[in-house]
């Protein structure tokens, strides 16, 4: 399989209450051995998947919250957030764990994973993909 | 066009079932090609032969067993799904100390690389539900 296709894995689902986040970025950490050109995206309730300070504790359910941590050393390292659902639930990009990857084409420099993008930017960057895969 | 579908809930309560049934028929029978079905989440619940629904309803998974009879389909249901919902070939079943297995005819099971690979090997990825 030498063709590279651009995989989007689109979260919609916040991270507790059903199970597509956690089966969601199952998908992706598997799929991450494929080589593709892979990016996520968060929209609606999504974007609660990368919030810090998750704790679940209480209500007896697993916080895979840490996994996300793990996404750059899959090199997935293209998190797109969109800024308007951030902004109808009261978040903004402090509020995100602070997800980062190491570039080895520049010296392993520390780089961000998320990028906040408005709902037109991510509508254009929808249009760019081979294949979408929804959670 | 080469056809890959993914089927994200279960039988009855949704109807993305359903919808998928009917697409990949109405693809086939249009001579288009459906490369894999890969069942995620509760969609894996489209393949137990323990399903019995009222006599008057649709049989959703048996209409599923059929097709894949018919065009010779590759019905894929996730593992790690299939595993948290109690769905078992033998070998499965086995593996994992069950007394039984529930699996319906024309269903394999299998890991989450047959879900990308579909992608990979596929026009276009059609998902149902979720």
């Amino acid at each position: 399989m030498s063709e590279t296709k651009k995989f989007m894995y689109v979260n919609r689902h916040a991270p507790y209450g059903t199970v597509y986040a956690l089966e969601g970025l199952e998908v992706v950490l598997i799929g991450a051995a494929f080589e593709q050109d892979v990016s996520m995206a968060f929209i609606g309730d999504g974007v609660f998947q990368l919030k810090q300070g998750q704790d679940t504790a209480d209500s007896d359910m697993k916080n895979f919250s840490p996994a996300y941590r793990a996404l750059g050393d899959y090199e997935v390292n293209c998190l797109y957030v969109e800024r308007e659902s951030l902004e109808e639930r009261g978040l903004n990009e402090d509020d995100l764990m602070p997800l980062t990857w190491e570039d080895e084409d520049d010296d392993w420099a520390e780089k961000k994973s998320i990028h906040i993008v408005s709902r037109a930017q991510l509508s254009d960057l929808l249009e760019e993909q081979d294949v979408i895969l929804n959670f | 066009m080469k056809f890959s579908v993914m089927v994200n809930e279960g039988p009855y309560t949704h109807q993305a079932a359903d919808t998928a049934y009917h697409f990949i028929d109405a693809a086939l029978r249009a001579g288009h090609e459906v490369f894999r079905v890969f069942f995620y989440h509760d969609g894996v619940n489209n393949g137990t032969r323990m399903t019995t629904p009222p006599q008057d309803d649709r049989n959703i998974v048996n209409r599923w067993s059929a097709l894949a009879v018919e065009y010779d389909l590759d019905l894929v249901l996730c593992v790690a799904a299939a595993q948290r919902r109690g769905i078992l070939d033998a070998d499965e079943a086995k593996r994992n100390g069950k007394d039984g297995d529930n699996i319906a005819p024309g269903f394999r099971i299998s890991g989450l690389g047959q879900l990308i690979e579909a992608g990979i090997q596929s026009d276009r990825v059609v998902v149902f539900g979720g």
